[in-house]
């Protein structure tokens, strides 16, 4: 059974990335939200561990939330990849589920 | 597909409820059913009609009910958050002796059991909050 796991925190605020992070199983997948997009932005803290988690799992963050905070897809992490809303809607119905890390 | 929403935060806390909104909006233009946008805690903020917000910001109280006029959406609010933060239908008003009710065009008052029967049959349940 897949997963989609949203995180709408920064990581530099709450532990809800890192233990979503720790809960992807197969065929999951990690979609950033909110102030959650900051856990994509490269060369932070968090990167490399993102970076890595990347090669394995399917790393989603939503493009009008990282615009909202002056960020580019040029700003987050290789192996992100962008999704407007009807992506978000479109890696919802992919998965058997959603879980929010709040 | 068959889509539940949560929505456990008012509009003026994060961005939760506009994070729920365009979720919402973007599911039903890709031709997905709502079955139902059930709001709890803070939630239930967004289910007052008497908010005035400044005309430059989003009106999201105004724009659920919009949204639920356009779609036949059924937007219930939580009964025991809705009473403690003032949400208040016709009948709560009567039964409770306030002089004013301010239920928003589009949601009704409703129990728990409304959220469990969204899990249930909703294909799919997406959480906002905080």
């Amino acid at each position: 059974m897949s997963t989609l796991h949203t995180v709408n925190k920064s990581p530099f605020e709450r532990s809800a990335f890192i233990s979503a992070l720790n809960h992807l199983g197969p065929g999951d997948a990690l979609l950033m939200i909110e102030d959650g997009v900051v856990g994509a932005r490269k060369a932070s803290a968090f990167a490399g561990l993102l970076e890595k988690t990347a090669k394995n799992f399917s790393v989603y963050v939503l493009g009008p939330d990282l615009a909202a905070r002056g960020m580019a897809e040029k700003d987050v992490i290789q192996g992100a990849r962008l999704v407007d809303y009807g992506g978000f809607v479109d890696l919802v119905t992919e998965h058997d589920r959603t879980q929010a890390w709040l | 597909m068959k889509l539940g929403i949560l929505v456990n935060e008012g509009p003026y806390t994060h961005q939760a409820s506009d994070s729920a909104y365009h979720f919402t909006k973007a599911a039903l233009e890709k031709g997905h059913e709502i079955f139902r946008v059930f709001f709890y805690n803070d939630g239930v903020n967004n289910g007052t009609r008497l908010t005035v917000p400044p005309q430059d910001d989003r009106n999201l109280q105004k724009a659920w009910s919009e949204l639920a006029d356009k779609h036949k959406l059924d937007l219930v609010v939580c009964i025991a958050a809705a009473q403690r933060r003032g949400i208040l239908d016709q009948d709560e008003a009567k039964r409770h002796g306030k002089n004013v009710d301010n239920i928003a065009p589009g949601f009704r008052i409703s129990g728990l059991g409304q959220l469990v029967e969204t899990a249930m049959i909703a294909e799919r349940l997406v959480v906002f909050g905080d």
